[in-house]
């Protein structure tokens, strides 16, 4: 694609005409010295530390703003060049302290870099240094803005790239400030990015803040698992201990960013909630014990449900976050004991679907054509909070007006880029909403509508959405969310969007949350007549094994849950951090590593394989899951647990996934529709949601993104109208739930939320009892909470 | 034969002898050079590298900014150090300790210090009885600064032209 060629340092190279002077050069690796260009931000060429000379050019010209020409003859290391940068330089360090010793910056921080190459020993300027106030912007991001050059690159990123500007340059000269307005937070789920962008000691990370140096860290190379892309991040320890995680760049997933979720979640592998020894419930307390002993009770108590029979009453849950080999290890031991109820679907209401499903939940999109759809329609996704960084990519494309974006969803939600039409449906009305669309689209491309899919349909106006994807055609994309997952017709949702889909040639993408690929390709799925996660609420279960998480936390209907595991006579869980001290239900707790101290793969929503590699030994007394799953089959006496390393779980996990197609497909194996099931609400529709922060163990014990703003706490939302029809003021406590049980919440107005509805975070013990089925009640609660 | 002769001639006449008595005899009835350690000790330079102390300013506040530059500088791996971020909010080290056995001595630690925090001062005597006591912690490390700073302050300033 080369059109032009130009000569840099008497060597000629050839071009795009149009591409700036930078891009040519760091392409040939010819080093020019920067601090505001970024090659995913916008040029600003505010720093001019990138001047260069070229011939015939008055002044030297910045390299990230010059477009090359033909012919061009430029100089990097010309003497005006060189005198161009020191004096550039110069004028940076005027005013940027020289506390290097005390910056977290230091050691990896190109203003100090460049000063030694292009900084003078000492000082020419004797007057007063200007000195600038730090703001706290939030418990992720440590400021110390007199040290700010003014790149701007913070305020570019947060405009350009994450779609909130949350960081703005006020002032002129001298008094210009790199500065929140109004005092605000930086609420961004991607907030870290612009630690990583801060080409200084500006902005640093506070969890990492004064822990350690930059050049005593060692890299581990890992993989993200909180989303189904599997970001590859850098986990950086010290002397066994995480300090920090960095992205590792890949151009095909997370490019050069990470989520904050992935970020700063390892907080959470050293922290208090930890647990480092076995426990087992014994008169209404915990009681450490050592391995064996909880090996041996948790082998009894399993082999005692057996023994009476009742091996198909024991039921399986698995984390989605668990890595391959545990998902794998963990559902040859339910099968071994004779229990084909294994799940690990836990925020997924509607199984009817499971016989004809597809292999894995996947993105028929690769990842990095996310920014070059035409048409993109979200259905049921909040994805800037779902998948943080794939909804940069689609921001991105829409940015660059590729991309037109249409929602279908629950709630009106405060997405980073704006969607052509917005439809909100919350709950049955999800559903008429997507049939109107077939029955929309049908119309104009001339095919008939299946008689199923039309009675469903409402007379919205849906067209817009439906010309948009119809135009788009190979170029459109479906995406099912969190919301229609969870939804109780996530089968007739997703069997419509394929429909569609075929009929338009748009793909579809799945987007299901952490390692659920690998779950599903793990065959961690309830087997002939064995029981889904639902099946196994509803019916007596005798005994629960559970891998990771903690399960009134981790699912949407909790209070089903609590009920199961109370029902249950043995219950063994396997977690990385402590139970609640007045837990009654569990029986025995395994502490397991977090992901940082055990290896293991991850298969992201493309079927992409990724290792994790192990980066610090196991905190306390606490054991890799699939050791202990190996163990535990040990000790029950069971066939295949003779695994030595954890190349043996893998290799016996590929050899089983390799027979099967991991081509990512949302294709169901043939067309079938059931009755929708989803009650229709007289009085008020409740609306469950996992926030960002609560949706994994990991998340919920990492202390920083706790106290952000996007753990909101067990608060109820209710649009404003909602609130006066119920007499209710904003702030008040209510007593909310079916009747019978009840939970005493506060409620907070956000007009986001349609009328007559209620949202309801998971994630929170206080409600639990919220959630409970049956028809939702509210009242104001007499009792004040302080 | 000549040479012979002469070898004979002052192998006879002691002549060797006599020269070294003669260096013994002189050196005898001279002014001695040799002291009474450890009551009596040699004159020790203003650089003279010994025991490791941490300083304080004159305020009380402790220099150290666990910058970690001596931790990186040293070439022996002597030292280690862990930094938080103390409740005012400024960066402090949680360990500073170092292995004497694995220290040489070389000073590098000193030269690096941003601050004038960490320097040798010209203590040389010193022992240990238990292994576990060649490494000494900050707490310690500010004990030998606090008890000898005048000693170490004068040092510096007397070394300080050269510098």
């Amino acid at each position: 694609m080369s059109d032009v060629e130009i000569e840099i340092d008497g060597k000629t190279y050839p071009a795009k005409s149009g591409e700036m002077l930078i891009e040519v050069t760091d392409r040939n690796g010819i080093y020019i010295p920067r601090f505001c260009y970024h090659e995913k931000l916008s040029v600003a060429a505010n720093c001019r530390m990138c001047l260069i000379e070229v011939e015939r050019a008055p002044k030297p010209l910045p390299a990230c703003a010059t477009p090359v020409s033909n012919g061009m003859k430029v100089h990097t290391r010309s003497e005006i060049a060189t005198e161009a940068q020191k004096g550039t330089m110069e004028f940076l360090l005027i005013n940027h302290p020289l506390d290097c010793p005390v910056c977290d910056q230091g050691g990896e921080c190109p203003l100090q870099d460049q000063a030694l190459g292009y900084g003078k020993d000492n000082s020419r300027f004797l007057e007063r240094k200007r000195s600038v106030p730090s703001d706290d912007i939030g418990p992720l991001i440590a400021t110390e803005m007199t040290r700010c050059i003014h790149c701007t690159r913070c305020v570019r990123f947060g405009e350009e790239v994450a779609g909130v500007m949350e960081m703005g340059a006020p002032g002129r000269g001298e008094h210009v400030r790199i500065t929140t307005f109004l005092d605000n937070t930086i609420d961004s789920e991607v907030s870290g990015n612009m630690i990583d962008l801060c080409p200084v000691g500006a902005l640093t990370s506070k969890p990492f803040r004064f822990a350690a140096r930059s050049w005593e860290l060692t890299d581990h190379q890992s993989i993200s698992s909180h989303d189904c892309l599997g970001s590859n991040i850098l986990i950086q320890t010290l002397r066994n201990r995480v300090e920090r995680v960095v992205p590792k760049e890949n151009s095909d997933i997370n490019e050069c960013w990470l989520a904050d979720r992935d970020r700063f979640s390892y907080q959470a592998i050293h922290s208090e909630s930890r647990l480092t020894k076995p426990l087992i419930q014994r008169d209404g307390s915990w009681q450490e014990v050592d391995w064996e002993t909880a090996l041996t009770y948790t082998a009894d108590g399993l082999r005692s449900i057996i023994e009476k029979g009742k091996a198909e009453q024991i039921g399986g849950l698995a984390h989605p976050m668990s890595s391959l080999e545990e998902f794998h290890l963990f559902q040859k031991l339910m099968r071994a004991l004779g229990s084909e109820n294994i799940d690990f679907r836990l925020q997924q209401n509607d199984f009817r679907d499971d016989d004809i499903a597809p292999r894995f939940p996947a993105s028929e999109l690769p990842i990095k054509d996310y920014a070059r759809q035409s048409s993109i329609l979200l259905i049921g996704s909040n994805i800037r909070k779902e998948q943080p960084l794939l909804s940069l990519r689609i921001r991105q494309g829409w940015r660059e007006g590729k991309t037109t974006i249409s929602a279908i969803n629950p709630i009106d939600f405060d997405l980073n880029f704006e969607c052509a039409v917005n439809e909100i449906a919350p709950d049955s009305a999800m559903l008429s909403r997507i049939a109107a669309l077939a029955n929309a689209i049908a119309d104009l491309a001339g095919t008939p509508v299946p008689d199923e899919i039309s009675t469903l349909s409402d007379d919205s106006d849906v067209a817009l959405i439906a010309r948009q994807l119809i135009t788009a055609g190979q170029e459109g994309t479906i995406i099912l969310g969190a919301f229609a997952q969870q939804h109780l017709d996530a089968s007739l949702l997703k069997m419509i969007s394929i429909w569609i889909a075929e009929i338009t040639g748009s793909r579809l993408a799945v987007l299901a949350p952490g390692n659920s690929a690998g779950g599903a390709l793990a065959n961690c799925l309830p087997g002939t007549n064995g029981l889904n996660k639902q099946a196994m609420f509803a019916s007596d279960m005798s005994g629960f094994v559970l891998l990771g998480g903690q399960l009134e936390l981790d699912c949407l209907d909790a209070y089903v849950a609590t009920k199961a595991l109370k029902n249950a006579d043995f219950v063994v869980q396997l977690t990385a951090f402590k139970p609640d001290p007045h837990e009654q239900n569990i029986h025995v707790v395994l502490p397991i590593c977090s992901f940082a101290e055990t290896s293991g793969n991850y298969i992201n929503c493309e079927g992409r394989i990724q290792n994790s590699q192990v980066a610090i030994p196991p905190i306390g007394e606490s054991k890799p899951a699939w050791k202990i799953l190996r163990v535990l089959g040990n000790f029950l006496n069971l066939d295949g647990f003779d695994q030595i390393t954890l190349d043996d779980v893998t290799k016996e996990v590929l050899e089983v996934m390799n027979s099967s197609d991991r081509t990512p497909s949302c294709r169901m194996k043939k067309f079938r529709l059931h009755a929708p099931i989803t009650p229709t609400h007289d009085g008020l529709i409740p609306i469950t949601y996992m926030p960002m922060y609560r949706g994994d163990a990991l998340v919920r014990n990492a202390s920083a993104l706790q106290n952000s703003s996007d753990n909101p706490g067990p608060l109820v939302s209710l649009h404003p109208d909602t609130i006066k029809e119920h007499s209710l003021e904003n702030g008040d406590w209510i007593e909310i739930g079916n009747g019978d049980v009840s939970a005493c919440l506060q409620i907070i107005a956000e007009p986001r939320v349609a009328k007559d509805c209620v949202l309801i975070p998971a994630g929170y013990i206080e409600t639990v009892n919220a959630r409970a089925p049956g028809p939702l009640r509210i009242a104001k609660s007499n009792q004040e909470k302080s | 034969m000549a040479s012979k002769l002469q070898q004979l001639y002052k192998t006879f006449s002691l002549q060797e002898l006599r020269k070294g008595m003669g260096v013994t005899g002189r050196q005898f009835f001279n002014k001695k050079t040799t002291i009474m350690y450890p009551e009596e000790k040699t004159p020790k330079s203003p650089r003279f590298r010994g025991l490791h102390a941490l300083r304080r300013y004159p305020n009380g506040e402790e220099r150290c900014i666990a910058c970690k530059l001596c931790e990186a500088v040293c070439p022996a791996l002597a030292i280690t150090i862990d930094s938080e971020e103390r409740e005012d909010g400024t960066r402090r080290t949680t360990r500073y300790d170092i292995d004497l056995f694995k220290c040489i001595y070389c000073g590098f630690c000193e030269e690096a210090c941003p601050v004038d925090s960490i320097v040798l001062t010209d203590i040389h005597e010193f022992h240990m009885e238990e292994n576990e006591e060649r490494l000494i912690d900050k707490k310690r490390l500010l004990e030998i600064g606090d008890k000898y700073e005048a000693d170490i302050a004068t040092a510096r300033k007397q070394d300080a032209p050269y510098r």
